[in-house]
């Protein structure tokens, strides 16, 4: 991978009217990288692709493909292609002649077309006899495949996605995931894919930019994402997650946290900053059991609300004495607890990660 | 397809079907068979010949004919050019102001066609609105613009517009949404979007639109006569005053069957070509 950003996003500003669906957003994509654009509906996200591929015009601000000013092409003549929502393959045209399109609009020969259609059929795992089928007769899967063939066919720069495998399965859609990492790394192309799934986002990229009205939340590595987030709201969006505010005064030794009590001193070798609205974060698989006798820097009690068996994991959801709820997981063989049973959980100082967020 | 859905299908149908027996079927076999009567009969009690498709070679019937099929087509032509770019932006563009334009071309429907065409004639002719103006603004004045073959086709094109606009609108909301922008988007200029996947996707909107102006028009009357004057006959003209001043039914029947027997193989000849399973890629292989 070359560290040299392929594509740059500066102060890109979108507003419709009165309303703002970008406020401003920065972003470096370094050549190779497979990044992933994160965020519930309404965050922007289709905005920010249809900015990318020329679909609209930006209110502000710039995107440059190395040196070169992006926003200021239009849509067909950008060296980038996008893998819409809806496929969008031409239903009168066979396979091989969707695979084919970019090169009949830039006047290849059919020889060279048909050539390089084969190869990409072999690439995406397609048979070879699926260049004269239509597109009708193809499963949704196979659909997907040829979308992208057709869009390698392209030879892009960057190969954006609109969030491509939402209408299918969940098997399908795990498949596919896995295949289009596996494909990234084939071809070494920069793709810049756009969903509202955070676990495709996990499986898939490099890195995970969170966008939320409008802005990014956080940019980084899925791991970093998941144990490091910056706010309450990227660490509730990656997935369930126990988040026990600080309120009121800190004095070490004790926390007004959700039923939560603490050994002496364990609040203050946190990072917790004055000032700030700090939150613990503690993942459910950091959160244990504790028999009568162990101990725990940090210890809550409480009654098993209900328990969801995750296959080789069991997730309990906990009433803590102060009406909070907290989740727990742990080895399906490990503990076997019904609703309504008393228990001691607890976690120490390395299980937890601190947000400090400035007041709204 | 069950026993059952197809009963219920023939009991649906059947209405339609006496329907098209009596008011279509009956008299069309009945002109066919008064084309092969010989000349001025007025029953079927005869030897058949050939004697009215005869005339319609030697008295020059043709030109009728040929007339009729010409400025079909070009009034064809014509709308689709005319039509193909406002039915883009009623799908594309005008959004609310869509329905507006649609109740517009609706409600001249609800005036007679000839009603319309003598408002026409009343704007083009010599002293009407539009050469009265000009003679009263620069005192010079001129023979109006009625009786010649360039107003007959703009009235076939005045008349049948919805014809080819609606059909049109279809065709042009059958394309995909995001076709269009994934063919830009791939490279594609907006002439080659237009080419490539814009009109095949359409094709069968315009292929309905282009069938029913045209064979509307071919068969048309009224535009000839009132805007036309005698400038050319047309063959249904023909047809009309061979059944009623000439008293020469044979005749009439086999002026009628040539059109027919024309328009209706052109009409299924461009149906056979366009499988609108393939256009629409519904059509499991």
């Amino acid at each position: 991978m070359n560290a040299a950003p392929i594509l740059r996003i500066e102060n890109l500003c979108k507003r419709y009217g009165d309303f703002t669906a970008l406020h401003g957003i920065d972003l470096e994509v370094p050549d190779g990288e497979f990044l992933t654009i994160v965020g519930p509906s309404g965050s922007g996200k289709t905005t920010l692709i249809k900015l990318l591929v020329g679909m609209e015009q930006q209110s502000e601000g710039a995107i440059w493909l190395r040196d070169e000013r992006l926003d200021r092409l239009p849509a067909n003549r950008r060296p980038t292609c996008m893998v819409f929502q809806s496929l969008a393959l031409f239903p009168h045209r066979s396979v091989g002649e969707n695979i084919e399109f970019p090169l009949k609009i830039r006047g290849e020969k059919k020889p060279v077309r048909e050539q390089r259609a084969r190869e990409l059929l072999d690439l995406l795992r397609l048979p070879q006899d699926y260049y004269k089928k239509r597109i009708d007769a193809c499963s949704g899967g196979e659909r997907q495949r040829i979308a992208l063939a057709r869009a390698l066919a392209f030879d892009p720069e960057i190969l954006f996605f609109d969030e491509p495998l939402s209408a299918l399965d969940y098997r399908l859609r795990k498949t596919l995931e896995k295949e289009l990492k596996a494909l990234h790394e084939r071809t070494g192309k920069t793709f810049v894919y756009i969903t509202h799934s955070l676990e495709e986002a996990m499986v898939m990229s490099d890195r995970i930019a969170i966008l939320r009205n409008g802005r990014f939340e956080q940019i980084g590595p899925a791991r970093e994402i998941y144990t490091r987030p910056q706010s309450r709201f990227v660490a509730r969006f990656m997935g369930d997650v126990n988040l026990f505010e600080l309120r009121g005064g800190v004095d070490g030794s004790t926390l007004q946290a959700q039923g939560l009590s603490a050994k002496p001193d364990a609040l203050g070798t946190l990072d917790i900053v004055a000032d700030r609205h700090n939150t613990l974060v503690v993942r459910p698989e950091r959160l244990r059991f504790l028999g009568p006798e162990s101990a725990a820097e940090f210890i809550a009690v409480g009654t098993i609300a209900a328990s969801y068996l995750l296959g080789s994991r069991v997730q309990y959801e906990i009433d803590a004495e102060d009406g909070a709820t907290l989740v727990v997981e742990s080895a399906a063989e490990a503990v076997e607890l019904s609703p309504g049973a008393p228990v001691r959980v607890g976690f120490d100082r390395s299980d937890v990660h601190v947000i400090a967020e400035r007041a709204a | 397809m069950s026993v059952r859905e197809r009963r219920l299908g023939a009991f649906c149908a059947a209405p339609i079907t006496l329907f098209l027996a009596l008011g279509f079927l009956a008299p069309l076999l009945v002109v066919a068979a008064f084309s092969v009567m010989p000349s001025r009969v007025f029953d079927l009690a005869h030897v058949p010949d050939f004697s009215a498709f005869v005339e319609f070679v030697q008295q020059g019937y043709w030109k009728s004919l040929a007339w009729s099929i010409g400025m079909a087509a070009i009034a064809t032509l014509i709308l689709f050019v005319v039509c193909w770019p406002l039915a883009w932006a009623m799908v594309h563009v005008f959004g609310r102001f869509t329905q507006i334009i649609t109740a517009l071309v609706v409600v001249t429907l609800i005036v007679s066609e000839n009603i319309r065409l003598f408002g026409w004639s009343l704007t083009l002719m010599k002293g009407g609105m539009i050469e009265g103006m000009w003679r009263s603004w620069t005192g010079a004045g001129f023979d109006g613009l009625l009786y010649n073959v360039p107003v007959i086709v703009f009235g076939l094109v005045y008349v049948y517009l919805p014809f080819m606009l609606f059909p049109l609108v279809q065709g042009i909301a059958m394309v995909p949404a995001d076709a269009p922008h994934a063919a830009a988007d791939l490279g594609a200029t907006r002439r080659q979007v237009l080419l490539e996947i814009e009109l095949p996707l359409a094709s069968p909107g315009i292929l309905v639109g282009s069938l029913l102006s045209f064979v509307l028009a071919a068969g048309a009357v009224a535009e000839s006569k009132l805007l036309g004057g005698q400038a050319v006959i047309v063959i249904s003209d023909d047809v009309e005053t061979a059944f009623t001043y000439g008293q020469n039914w044979p005749l009439g029947s086999a002026l009628a069957i040539v059109l027919i027997v024309l328009v209706g193989s052109l009409a299924l000849f461009a149906l056979a070509r366009l499988d609108l399973d393939t256009v629409m890629g519904r059509a499991e292989r």
